[in-house]
């Protein structure tokens, strides 16, 4: 192995690699960009939309209850409902967003409350349509009160307490402290997004120095060069791993940076409070630098396999039908990871991709169970190796360099 | 100096079977000479120089280079050959400057060796108006010349050419020609193949005719001639590999 031979290589590609704007979309844009877009962005118009629907009075529509004229005078007295005049098409209206809700009060309501009879109220909405649901939400607050003041009416007729229906309060306390609560909600989330950055990361550089030099003719010149396959491999690697670890370490920068301007959003709109602010996640140097180590390996990891698998391609094209499927082997253990219940034991400790998602979990929560962290280190390695040797074997085959 | 002894590649192909593409081929260059492989297309001319470059591995038989086996010391031949041909293309993104200075490094230049060697280069192939523009800018011309300063940075003792003038004009065409005869006036050893009978008429000392993977005849021009009572190449060509034709057709 030639030290500087590597270096030389290492340096040529990083010069084109620098040089190439489609690189810097995918490694540095992509990533700076997407958290703060996905996290403030997305929470400041989501905000935005829903304050908007709320502030809103729902239009609603009346159907019947012409023998109930208690409940439609307490109706319309309400100022969080606009009431519109009967129309026959109205579920029409609903789905054209012209009202946003009916309310159908049944024959002899108000009737069957006075005899204690139960009767029920249908709402009619669109399901899945933000303000049409406001709208059905409110008029449900109405009759739940009106509910309850006739519960009330009725216990005051028969001398009963209205506390008879609540002998006892319960309350949900959380003991844990704020790092470990976002960990377990969002801390998940980090290990996948790490983990499907670096291999985003290395895919279009472990293309570009593989199928890329085929298809633009530069691998049989630099094939004719003294370097030896081996550091020829090992120059253009240590890119694709720059490469993958560039766009995790931005994406955790990134990341760093869009939850404490949410911290901010949220304390300055005053949504932060409470509950909610336990949710933001603490990203401090130790739990960063941690997860840096363990993406490590798996850097190597996807660098070595992208580029042993991209050699196979005659062309940019080719190598990214191949390695799409790729993408769905990676997403699949690491979105298992996000699910409820699934937590790191000795046996998942050694499915790769997994156990790095499970482990980032863990140290977002605060807790480093070592022997897990130790044995997720090694096996990576182990694996990270393998992939490494793959790569090295496959520069070597002839049919593989010159297929036509 | 070029010695290729016995050499054979054999390829698998899915639908073809076992594909002779060399088959037990021996000739010898001698520096200062330019030695012309002439073949069809297909003929094996490419795979012969890929291994005598160590780009590929002989699956039988060896060639020496400078005294380096292809097969034993693959790193110390490329270290002492220039390799240029239609498909050693450029690096689009580097310029034309930095392209050479890379390969320098790759063969080992140290930096002051180097600046020298590519001042020299690029003031003989007058190449300064275009050193710092990138490989992708550069028009047929600029990078053919490119290519050839790529392959002498290092001032290689052989030099080989695989169809170097395919699909160029005519200018730049008279360029790499010129360049081919420099190279043997330098004493260097030079091999290059061909199917342009013109080409090989003006440039080479010794000619190789090749087909079907097999090296049927070699000699100087008038030593052709007068062993196939030919005077033109295109008739000596057709003359010996017709009948090897017709078997094939047969």
């Amino acid at each position: 192995m030639n030290l500087n031979a590597i270096r030389i290589v290492y340096s040529k590609e990083f010069t084109e690699w620098v040089r190439d704007r489609r690189t810097l979309i995918s490694t540095v844009l992509v990533p700076l960009l997407l958290f703060p877009i996905i996290m403030v962005g997305f929470s400041a118009l989501a905000v935005a939309l829903v304050g908007k629907a709320e502030k809103e009075t729902p239009k609603i529509m009346i159907l019947g209850g012409e023998d109930s004229p208690q409940v439609l005078e307490n109706l319309r007295k309400v100022d969080y409902l606009e009431i519109a005049p009967y129309s026959a098409n109205w579920r029409e209206q609903i789905s054209e967003k012209e009202i946003r809700a009916a309310v159908d009060i049944p024959p002899g309501f108000q009737a069957a409350l006075g005899r204690g009879d139960a009767k029920t109220v249908t709402i009619y909405y669109y399901l899945g349509e933000l303000k049409s649901s406001l709208g059905a939400d409110r008029i449900e607050k109405f009759l739940k009160e009106y509910r309850d003041e006739v519960v009330k009416g009725r216990l005051a007729a028969r001398n009963v307490a209205a506390s008879v229906l609540t002998p006892f309060d319960i309350q949900q306390q959380n003991v844990a402290p704020p790092e470990k609560v976002s960990g377990a909600t969002v801390g998940g989330f980090i290990g996948y997004l790490v983990v499907l950055l670096c291999m985003t990361g290395a895919m279009y550089p472990a293309i570009d120095l593989t199928a890329g030099e085929k298809e633009r003719g530069t691998m049989e010149t630099i094939l004719s060069s003294p370097i030896s396959r081996m550091d020829l491999v090992l120059g253009k690697f240590f890119l694709v791993l720059s490469a993958a670890l560039s766009t995790a370490a931005l994406s955790v920068l990134s990341m760093g940076i869009s939850f404490s301007l949410l911290r901010h959003f949220n304390a300055s709109s005053g949504s932060g409070r409470g509950e909610a602010e336990g949710l933001l996640l603490q990203l401090g140097p130790r739990a960063v630098a941690f997860i840096f180590v363990m993406a490590l390996p798996l850097a190597v990891l996807f660098s070595a396999v992208l580029m042993t698998i991209a050699l196979f391609a005659k062309s940019h094209k080719e190598a990214q039908s191949y390695l799409t499927p790729m993408t769905f082997l990676v997403v699949i253990p690491a979105v298992a990871s996000l699910l409820p219940g699934v937590e790191l034991t000795p046996k998942l400790a050694l499915v790769p991709i997994l156990n790095t998602s499970l482990v980032c979990k863990e140290i977002m929560t605060g807790t480093y169970h070592w022997n897990s962290i130790a044995l997720i280190f090694a096996s990576t390695c182990v694996y990270a190796s393998v992939a490494l040797f793959l790569a090295f074997k496959t520069f070597q085959r002839e049919s593989v360099l010159f297929r036509s | 100096m070029i010695e290729a002894r016995g050499l054979s590649k054999r390829f698998q192909d899915k639908k073809r079977g076992e594909i002779r593409a060399v088959d037990n081929v021996s000739f010898r260059c001698e520096p200062a000479r330019i030695y012309g492989l002439l073949g069809a297309n297909g003929a094996g001319k490419t795979t012969t120089l890929r291994i005598l470059a160590t780009i590929l591995e002989p699956t039988d038989g060896t060639a020496l280079v400078c005294g380096y086996d292809v097969v034993e010391e693959p790193e110390k031949v490329r270290a002492n050959v220039g390799f240029l041909s239609t498909a050693t293309a450029l690096y689009p993104r580097l310029t034309a400057q930095e392209l050479v200075e890379y390969f320098g490094r790759l063969n080992g230049l140290d930096e002051a060796t180097l600046k020298k060697r590519v001042d020299d280069i690029f003031n003989r192939l007058d190449m300064n108006s275009f050193r710092d523009r990138r490989c992708d800018k550069l028009s047929t011309g600029m990078k053919q010349k490119t290519s050839i300063a790529r392959t002498l940075v290092h001032d290689p003792p052989v030099m080989i050419f695989d169809e170097p003038t395919l699909g160029l004009d005519i200018m730049t065409a008279r360029t790499i020609t010129a360049f081919i005869r420099e190279c043997r006036d330098r004493g260097k050893t030079v091999i290059f193949s061909t199917h342009i009978m013109s080409e090989v008429e003006k440039l080479c000392d010794v000619i190789g005719i090749i087909h079907d993977g097999k090296l049927l005849t070699e000699g100087t021009l008038a030593e052709l001639r007068q062993r196939h009572g030919e005077h033109d190449l295109e008739e000596i060509f057709v003359k010996i590999v017709t009948p090897l034709q017709s078997k094939v057709e047969v």
